[in-house]
């Protein structure tokens, strides 16, 4: 129960977090906001991860990889296309 | 690699996936907050992978492998202008993820069984719900409304359907009402985005961004992974406030998107005759830009339909560099198909940043701009939504581009936009229509431009 409650509050304050931090974010970044977050919501691998690797059943190991296999895509294709995006955002040359 | 130094990774790689958003606060940090990002998501999985006693290490490789070329695939393929499509699936997968791993802990005799259950159909509406939106930004689904009959109510008995069964499951805790959830749950999303209309799609993108942070916090509860619910929390509140943005941008209410009349309906087209819009040319829109001193560029989606982008910017470096013209872009929040969409769409067309500015940022600048030239954007101009009470725009922040000596509207014709409402400007004294496509018409601009 004590475990719950210590979560909730890393939950709970966490939002808070999330909640500044995005709104620090310039709107001309908002795609790219976006992008990063799907690569960072790829975290999920690590629930994926411990699943397929320490599951007893072929079932649940099997589901899990699939879940590995779902975010990396999102991991590396998240990354990947937020770092062309953001390299498109260049300053004006200097004449 | 102990165990008990995990908890030191945890905190380690989330404070570098804070860093990475906390970089998007400008262009030029950007791109280290990314790097940062990376290296928080490579060190968490290295030490994943090799926690003591973990098995299958070549069947994970391999599926982290698999996914991660087919994932950098993806994002070095598609073009900008469908980006919404490509942030609709990776929310999608994000979700299905989410799925897969609360049914394995379940089959596994996991007993986190809210945790699991909130995964599970969170996952589930996001990974449904994100197939319907991207079928409907691809063109493969209409991207009218679909409704079907009394779809309110359905919706809200399926609502209530899910609540009652999962009390019902934690209560009871039966594998098959387990599967019986995810289904609803995949039922859900889709019912829940067929009826949303195409113009509230960046609205629909922000929600199932939120839904896939949030799914990535049940997962994180019942693993009692601390990692899992700080970085899905901040995804969840990152689209919650993109939601926010977007429908405030829009002037309209969560409700309205998902349960109230859809935006996209232009029914109404007929522009009363009796009033007279003035007609220009290319040439003498060209002649009045070269000798005006400050010009703002108002580019909304129909410019980026037109795939106008790389020429307009060249119309804008034109003046600057040969009539000495002060050019500034104003991009309006709804302006693409997801937040910051048209900032990204000209980023790739070259356009610098600094000449990119914000609604607000700019608004007060038309009052002293010569020119404004308004391409491919209709409702994010409309003065009606700042007198008229009675039009469905009212309230929505719009540009004041009447304000500018002189406007030009780059137009098909004189219809009105999304919202089917007309827009009184068309027949203001100061305003000149430039009939034809956004990329021809602005070709033509740049050719008068470069003849000296």
């Amino acid at each position: 129960m004590m475990a719950f409650w210590l979560l909730l509050t890393i939950f709970v304050l966490s939002c808070f977090i999330g909640y500044f931090v995005v709104w620090g974010v310039t709107p001309a970044l908002h795609s790219p906001l976006m992008s990063v977050s799907n690569a960072i919501s790829g975290i999920i691998v690590v629930g994926a991860l411990t699943t397929a690797g320490f599951a007893e059943n072929n079932i649940s190991v099997l589901l899990g990889l699939f879940a590995v296999f779902l975010a990396a895509v999102n991991i590396f294709g998240g990354f990947a296309v937020s770092q062309r995006m953001l390299a498109m955002f260049k300053k004006k040359e200097k004449k | 690699m102990p165990l008990s130094l995990l908890p030191a990774v945890w905190i380690f790689s989330g404070v570098l996936f804070i860093a990475a958003i906390r970089g998007l606060a400008s262009p030029q940090s950007a791109r280290g907050g990314n790097i940062l990002g990376i290296l928080g998501m490579a060190t968490a999985v290295a030490f994943t992978i090799f926690i003591p006693g973990i098995k299958q290490q070549f069947w994970i490789l391999t599926a982290l492998l698999l996914g991660g070329i087919g994932g950098i695939y993806f994002a070095l393929r598609v073009k900008m202008a469908s980006l919404p499509q490509m942030i609709a699936v990776l929310n999608g997968l994000g979700g299905l993820a989410a799925v897969f791993i609360a049914l394995a802990e379940i089959i596994n005799g996991s007993t986190a069984y809210l945790d699991n259950v909130l995964g599970l159909i969170i996952g589930a509406l996001t990974f449904s719900g994100s197939m319907v939106a991207f079928a409907k930004l691809q063109g493969l689904l209409s991207s009218r409304p679909l409704i079907f009959p009394f779809w309110r109510l359905l919706n809200l008995l399926l609502i209530l359907t899910i609540l009652v069964l999962t009390t019902v499951f934690l209560l009871c805790p039966e594998r098959e009402l387990f599967y019986v959830l995810g289904v609803l749950g995949f039922l859900f999303g889709i019912m829940f985005i067929l009826p949303v209309g195409g113009a509230d799609m960046p609205i629909v993108i922000s929600i199932l961004n939120a839904c896939s942070g949030w799914a990535a916090v049940g997962i994180g509860f019942s693993f009692g992974n601390v990692l899992l619910i700080v970085t899905g929390s901040i995804v969840g509140a990152s689209g919650a406030i993109l939601s926010y943005v977007m429908v405030k941008a829009m002037n309209r209410s969560l409700i309205k998107v998902l349960f109230g009349e859809t935006g996209s309906e232009s029914g109404a087209t007929g522009v009363t005759a009796h009033q007279q819009a003035r007609a220009g040319s290319p040439r003498d829109a060209a002649y009045l830009m070269e000798n005006a001193a400050k010009i703002i560029i108002v580019p909304g989606y129909g410019m980026a339909a037109a795939g106008a982008q790389h020429i307009l910017q060249k119309m804008a470096r034109d003046l600057r560099e040969l009539y000495d013209v002060d050019v500034k872009f104003a991009i309006h929040p709804v302006a693409g198909r997801m937040p910051g969409h048209m900032n990204v769409l000209l980023a790739e067309a070259n356009v610098p940043y600094e000449d990119v500015f914000a609604l607000e940022d700019i608004n007060q600048e038309f009052a002293t701009a010569d020119i404004a030239y308004v391409i491919g954007a209709n409702d994010i101009t409309n003065p009606a939504a700042k007198t008229d009470h009675s039009s469905p725009l009212f309230g929505m922040p719009v540009f004041d581009v009447g304000k500018a000596k002189t406007v030009f509207f780059v137009k098909r014709s004189l219809g009105s936009g999304y919202s089917g409402v007309e827009n009184p400007l068309f027949f203001a004294e100061n305003t000149i229509m430039l009939y034809g496509d956004a990329k021809q018409i602005t070709g033509e601009i740049v050719r008068v431009l470069e003849q000296k």
